[in-house]
């Protein structure tokens, strides 16, 4: 289970300090998929990143499972089953797929295993084991490579910060797939997702509406997501194909 | 068997992989005297008679053969000047691995300077190896300063693996290549500096031919105080294409200097320099963090797939 108690995050802008995050407290609990919506600039990415430690709260505290984090780096909050992916994937010159995957996993696993999380993100895994995670891939297929790291860490808690930005329409309807596929696997405790993706949020336990840099309402998918219809915190990924693609989308 | 003592095999396993005397023609030359020679069928070694060195003829039409010639130093203060001459004939496919590897324990600096010449025959293909390892815990410098010469005939393949990733304290490195009409150049150059080392490296490709085509590519890391300078530059004469780029990490006080050289002398010389130099990007490392890796192994891990 995570736990944020009183977290605040101030960065200071133009001299004055700026809320991103205010006093934010809420529980994830374990087994449940909990999506974080909300408009732009509410903080949501920022919250995702303090929970992975890669940014510093300058107020308040996270527990997980019990234990208080805040105070610990980024891998040794990954060391704890915390496990992270990225909005926008990092491009390495050299590392190849396959490396991404074993330190990812933890341990030396064989070419089949490596394949078995790029079939399961809907790659062709023969065509892309011993690729480079470089800008010779697409930002669709980096992202997907993304997922499938956070996949091979079988983390206690995963979070997703926009998983669906920059992926095509086919990468978003298997992005679906994934979800449903890592709540129902075992080793999956907890997962966190950062979207306002309508599809996404569809499939929540819970969610939570950050506004502003706090809670704005918190429940369960049928109690929230009936008000968010319509709203840029549910947004349509049909209807944004179509206003991207002059109306030829399908889904 | 070698007659090596186990610095020197250790030197060879490092800039050969050799673990005992190699398949094929070889030439093992250790603190300046030949320690193992052998010639094949094909490929002939004879020393020189004038100078240090040897010379290397490979008959024309030799296919899939190999020719090892590494050389270690392990004697303190020892410096040498040595010619290495390639004769590789015409349409022969082969795999030159050279090398040196010095362990200077004493106060003295050891020096070893290889002069090779390679004339590649019409049509041949060449892969040419070339690792330099120092080691050795003595306050004498351990120096290298290999100078390579390439005559390309038409139709010739030159692909070249430059590697110096340790221990090396100064290194100057000039490589010259000429091509005839078709002929093509490949360099691959993989530098990592530490310490207070220094390591020059100048590339001047000659494209004389029409279709001759050159490919520089260097990716170094220079660390701690060390200093690298890459100086490629590509001459194109005729229709032809040719590419150099430089690719560096800089680390800690680490300082390097890229210089880029393009001279075009024939309207249909299409020529490309690329050079980009920077610290490591912060975002690499928070991703293999999140990973699990702590930030030095973050960073190891970051180097080593640089310089795969």
């Amino acid at each position: 289970m995570l736990e944020l108690q009183h977290l605040s995050f101030l960065v200071p802008v133009d001299g004055k300090d700026k809320d991103i995050i205010r006093d934010v407290s809420l529980t994830i609990p374990d087994d449940k998929l909990v999506v974080v919506t909300g408009p732009n600039g509410g903080g949501k990415s920022t919250l995702a990143k303090l929970i992975a430690g890669v940014e510093t709260p300058t107020g308040g505290r996270i527990l997980f499972q019990g234990e208080d984090i805040t105070g610990l780096s980024v891998t040794e909050r990954a060391r704890r089953g915390i496990a992270f992916a990225f909005q926008q994937p990092v491009k390495f010159k050299g590392i190849r797929v396959l490396d991404l995957l074993r330190i990812a996993s933890g341990k030396h696993i064989s070419i089949a295993n490596a394949c078995e999380y790029l079939s399961s993100v809907g790659l062709c895994a023969r065509d892309y084991i011993d690729r480079e995670v470089n800008a010779s891939l697409s930002g669709g297929e980096l992202k997907r490579i993304e997922i499938a790291t956070v996949l091979a860490r079988k983390a206690v808690l995963s979070v997703f910060d926009e998983p669906e930005a920059g992926i095509d329409l086919w990468s978003f309807q298997n992005l679906i797939e994934v979800f449903r596929n890592l709540r129902k696997s075992a080793e999956a405790r907890s997962i966190l997702i950062i979207s306002h993706q309508e599809r996404i949020l569809e499939i929540a336990d819970e969610i939570i509406v950050l506004k502003d840099g706090t809670v704005d309402r918190r429940g369960s998918r049928d109690e929230i997501l009936p008000s968010l219809i319509g709203t840029s915190a549910a947004v349509n990924y049909c209807s944004r194909m179509d206003n991207t693609t002059g109306g030829n989308a399908t889904c | 068997m070698l007659n090596l003592d186990p610095i020197q095999m250790r030197l060879l396993e490092e800039i050969a992989d050799l673990h005992t005397v190699p398949e094929g023609a070889y030439n093992i030359r250790s603190n300046s005297h030949a320690a193992g020679r052998q010639s094949s069928a094909n490929i002939e070694i004879t020393p020189k008679t004038d100078k240090a060195g040897i010379d290397i003829r490979i008959k024309p039409g030799t296919k899939n053969e190999s020719v090892h010639i590494p050389v270690v130093l392990t004697e303190s203060g020892l410096k040498e000047v040595v010619y290495n001459d390639f004769y590789i004939g015409e349409d022969a496919d082969v795999v030159i691995v050279a090398g040196c590897g010095i362990d200077n324990c004493g106060v003295q600096d050891s020096e070893h300077d290889g002069i090779h010449r390679f004339f590649v025959g019409k049509n041949a293909k060449v892969k040419y190896v070339e690792k330099h390892y120092g080691s050795g815990s003595g306050s004498g410098k351990r120096i290298l300063n290999p100078g390579t010469e390439v005559y390309q005939e038409e139709g010739s393949v030159m692909e070249m693996e430059m590697v110096q990733i340790k221990g090396v304290d100064d290194t100057e490195r000039t490589t010259t290549a000429e091509l005839a009409a078709g002929a093509k150049l490949l360099v691959r150059e993989r530098l990592m500096t530490h310490e207070n080392q220094r390591a020059i490296s100048t590339y001047v490709v000659a494209l004389n031919g029409e279709g001759a085509s050159a490919d520089v590519v260097s990716r170094s890391v220079a660390r701690d105080k060390s200093f690298q300078k890459f100086d490629a530059k590509i001459v194109g004469n005729a229709p032809c294409s040719g590419h150099t780029e430089c690719d560096s990490i800089i680390m800690d006080e680490g300082r390097i200097l890229a210089v880029p050289g393009l001279e075009a002398n024939d309207l249909d010389a299409a020529l490309v320099h690329e050079a980009a130099i920077g610290k490591i990007a912060g975002e690499q490392i928070v991703k293999l963090m999140t990973l699990g890796l702590t930030e030095a192994e973050a960073e190891e891990q970051i180097i080593n797939g640089f310089l795969q």
